[in-house]
């Protein structure tokens, strides 16, 4: 336990998830305090409900939406997306994450009418892995070039990329081709087979092994 | 700044479109904008932003700990220390180690150096944009001897990779302190003299007050954080709402705002300096003695010494540069107050050695999506004060 651990104070956000998993018993499959976090898996059609309420009852006031972040699950689990919603209440002092997850041809219900923050962070989230948003106003894409295919984050698309950027001479102008590697990419793959690097487990317990001694 | 060709044909009343930047000198970097402007009064503002994505959190996904950490230095350019800190705070607290108190208070003291940098920038920059020249040259100075003590630590200027998971790469070298000492005690004088030149002048105050108004709920529905969340008059710091290393041992003071406009901004990220200088000199003062990294040597690599004499120590360095160490599965969100506001890192590790994703959550991407909400109704020109009072960088909005 690290002298941060103790300063933090579990007992308000249990209260949270005591409330919410009261008031939402049928909307929450999955509910977790770890590591000094809590995490609540939302049924979709329930989120914007959820959220709401968390933004607006008195008790919570989790009224910044600090960031919305998509996972691809691809070949773990049946529905391939998580969209993780970070809320945080600066009145309360507490901070709690929302998930969704969603199959690829589904969508999620837009928070932007609860979070104007919810705009750009649906933009991302799409532009990123190709999960659309219920309702946006503008769900364009925000960080790729314009008109770029694909999405460059799900777990299928290539490091590499699809197309690279060149000068073409006969053009004069920037043009696109494929990826043309003259050398294979080269993917080390130094995991062992034996636990090398994985010895963490005690680490919990005893997390300095260095005495005042050997120091001097 | 190419403008559309206004013709004869255009009717009187009728709106115009502009298009600002990419490369523009105060886009801070490649921000477009395309704006929609009925004479001079902006009516919508359309940041398109991406030209500097380089897909950091995709090569995080393919790279172990430590060799992501330096693409961390790289995301906001100007205050890099903070952005390491906040991967490091969210592999630790995967990994459930703590910094040893040395590691901790030398991670602090440098963060405040590097909150500094930025402000030092974002000040000068700001001041070039509204039109002063003279703050511009003496803020770059100081920055300058800033970047010396990033030199001195880790031997590069700027992307430092000083921080590593479990402490610092190493200990502070001799005599650091006390040039720190002497910069810090040489500053509170200069930051008066920069006051001096910009919090009374007529011409700023024209240009600021009034200008870029974030009021309280709104800041907080848009994502704010940091000090354009400040500047709105609401008390949040990271550092004193979630403490983390030692900031709980150190005193300071939040400085907030009253009106949320450019001027009050610039008040809170004044004193947000002079706060800084505060936590470095106790930090110098507190300092103990000790090691800087957790000694648990799967988390930090082995001494150089033992290499020399022990076979599993050269194995285990072997090891920890080309496998990296493991860490066990599960999901953080990790935050710092960095000097732009809440740096966070949502870790998601499933076991091995690469983090399954990372997602960086930039404060200077909510800033400019408030933007448009920033500008509306304000003239062109008051359009770079707004840019540079969101003290926007791209390498973070962009990733």
């Amino acid at each position: 336990m690290t002298h941060i651990d103790k300063l933090h104070d579990s007992s308000k956000l249990l209260r949270v998830e005591e409330a919410v998993v009261n008031k939402f018993k049928d909307s929450i499959t999955h509910s977790a305090y770890v590591n000094r976090e809590l995490t609540m898996v939302v049924r979709k059609k329930d989120l914007l409900k959820v959220l709401k309420y968390l933004r607006d009852d008195r008790r919570f006031m989790f009224k910044c939406l600090m960031d919305i972040c998509g996972v691809d699950w691809l070949g773990k689990r049946d529905e391939r997306f998580d969209v993780v919603y970070h809320l945080l209440s600066v009145h309360k002092n507490m901070r709690i994450r929302i998930k969704v997850s969603v199959a690829e041809d589904e969508a999620v219900p837009s928070a932007f009418e609860l979070f104007d923050a919810a705009n750009w962070f649906e933009r991302e989230a799409y532009d990123m892995f190709g999960i659309s948003f219920e309702n946006h106003p503008d769900l364009r894409r925000i960080l790729c070039d314009y008109g770029f295919d694909g999405y460059p984050l799900r777990k299928d698309f290539p490091l590499v990329g699809k197309v690279e950027a060149y000068y073409d001479n006969d053009l004069k102008r920037v043009a696109y081709k494929e990826v043309d590697m003259p050398q294979e990419f080269r993917r080390f793959d130094e995991q062992s087979p034996w636990e090398a690097m994985t010895g963490n487990a005690t680490l919990a317990d005893n997390p300095n092994t260095f005495s005042e001694e050997e120091f001097k | 700044m190419v403008t559309q060709t206004v013709t004869k044909e255009m009717e009187f009343g009728e709106n115009f479109t502009l298009n600002f930047g990419p490369q523009h000198p105060s886009a801070h970097g490649v921000l477009r904008l395309v704006l929609e402007l009925d004479g001079e009064v902006v009516e919508r503002a359309d940041p398109h932003i991406g030209l500097l994505h380089r897909g950091t959190e995709k090569l995080l996904e393919n790279k172990t700990y430590i060799q992501g950490l330096p693409y961390f230095d790289r995301l906001d350019y100007v205050s890099m220390m903070c952005q390491e800190h906040v991967y490091c705070m969210a592999i630790e607290k995967l990994l459930k180690v703590e910094v040893p108190e040395r590691g901790s208070y030398i991670r602090v003291m440098f963060s405040e150096i590097t909150r500094l940098m930025n402000h030092l920038l974002w000040l000068g920059t700001h001041a070039l944009d509204v039109g002063a020249m003279s703050v511009f040259l003496y803020a770059f100075r100081d920055r300058e001897v800033c970047f010396d003590f990033y030199e001195a630590v880790s031997g590069a200027r700027m992307h430092a990779n000083y921080f590593r998971p479990g402490g610092v790469a190493k200990d502070l070298p001799e005599g650091l302190t006390k040039t720190i000492k002497e910069f810090t005690d040489a500053m509170k004088g200069r930051l008066d003299e920069y006051e001096g030149l910009l919090s009374e002048n007529r011409i700023w105050k024209q240009r600021t007050v009034g200008i870029g108004i974030a009021t309280a709920e709104r800041a907080m529905s848009h994502g704010f954080s940091g000090p354009m969340l400040r500047g709105s008059g609401i008390a949040w710091d990271i550092r004193k709402a979630e403490p983390y290393e030692v900031y709980d041992k150190v005193k300071f003071d939040v400085p907030i705002g009253k009106n949320g406009d450019s001027y009050d901004r610039y008040l809170v990220r004044m004193e947000e300096m002079r706060q800084s200088i505060r936590i470095i000199e106790q930090c110098i003062e507190q300092m103990p003695e000790g090691p800087v990294k957790v000694q648990n040597f799967k988390i930090s690599p082995p001494k150089r010494d033992d290499m020399k004499s022990s076979m599993e120590a050269l194995i285990h360095h072997f090891k920890y540069f080309t496998e990296g160490f493991h860490v066990p599965k599960g999901e953080v969100y990790a935050a710092v107050e960095a000097p732009k506001g809440e740096m966070g890192v949502y870790l998601i590790s499933e076991g091995g050695s690469k983090p399954y994703r990372v997602k960086v959550r930039a404060p200077g991407f909510a800033h400019l999506q408030g933007f448009e909400m920033m500008t509306k109704g304000h003239m062109l020109a008051d359009v770079t004060t707004v840019i540079g009072t969101q003290d926007i960088v791209f390498g973070e909005i962009d990733r």
